[in-house]
């Protein structure tokens, strides 16, 4: 049972390993948040799935621990990333395509009274 | 309506504090069906979360298709972001694109954005109505129609179910 947890979490942080290096290699916020919010998602559940094997009387808590992460996780990387456009951080010179820019809808929203 | 949300909260919250204790003793359960019932009954007696979501064998299905098909998706993410993030030439191609749901409850649209978040190389920017705009690591299509088929349709056919 331990060996078996022990693999899972070694996945779990091979995973999030991946999160980093893609948080150094990425070149603008929005790319950053993709890899940020997907590979560290993963991560923490196979950490928090090899620890349920180690420790099998914790089960009922971590899995409550998961679906925290799978709610909150995507709600903050999406505020972050909506923040970020609104302020108008750049992308990068790679991007091909900003239909948010023209769409009409968005203007509407950006200029409505406070 | 009204007893359906306070019934659904009651359910979770009961759920919740099972978990949380990891017994099933008989005191420990009376007290969470009591706390349950009075938080539910103080907090969900105007609130109209529940309200779209549908109880029967068909929705129930698809409630547990959805979650194979998001564990599934949630994985095939993770290979290709480890895919992107580690080939030498960082093959990406970003841009925001604009995609329609059919969906028409809240909630559900919710369930949508969260889980296109977490499948490959979407993050959802802004919710407008109707439409989301979706930061996508590599556009292929910016059409509003192929984009959509492409991000949303194979969370959507489930939810719709489920959400109406």
């Amino acid at each position: 049972m331990e060996i078996i947890g022990a693999i899972i979490t070694l996945f779990g942080s091979f995973v999030l390993l991946v999160a980093s290096i893609g948080l150094v290699r990425m070149p603008d916020v929005y790319n950053r948040l993709q890899v940020g919010t997907k590979a560290t998602t993963l991560g923490t559940i196979l950490s928090l799935v090899g620890l349920a094997f180690v420790v099998p009387g914790w089960t009922a808590k971590l899995i409550l621990l998961i679906i925290f992460i799978m709610m909150t996780n995507p709600v903050s990387s999406h505020v972050l990333a909506r923040v970020a456009y609104f302020i108008k951080i750049p992308f990068t010179s790679r991007t091909v395509t900003d239909k948010l820019k023209l769409s009409d809808k968005a203007l509407r929203i950006e200029h409505e009274p406070k | 309506m009204k007893f359906k949300n306070i019934s659904v909260l009651f359910v979770i919250l009961l759920l919740f504090w099972l978990a949380l204790n990891n017994s099933l003793k008989l005191p420990v359960v009376l007290i969470g069906i009591g706390v349950s019932a009075l938080v539910a009954l103080l907090f969900c007696s105007k609130c109209s979360l529940f309200n779209d979501m549908k109880f029967s064998p068909k929705a129930l299905v698809n409630t547990i298709m959805f979650l194979v098909v998001f564990f599934i998706e949630l994985v095939k993410s993770n290979i290709d972001v480890t895919r992107r993030v580690l080939s030498p030439s960082l093959p990406i191609n970003p841009g925001i694109v604009e995609v329609k749901t059919k969906l028409k409850s809240k909630f559900g649209r919710m369930l949508l954005a969260n889980s296109i978040t977490l499948t490959p190389g979407t993050l959802t920017v802004e919710v407008i109505e109707d439409s989301f705009f979706i930061h996508w690591i590599d556009v292929e299509d910016d059409e509003i129609g192929s984009a959509s088929k492409k991000i949303v349709e194979k969370f959507e056919k489930y939810l719709e179910v489920i959400y109406g």
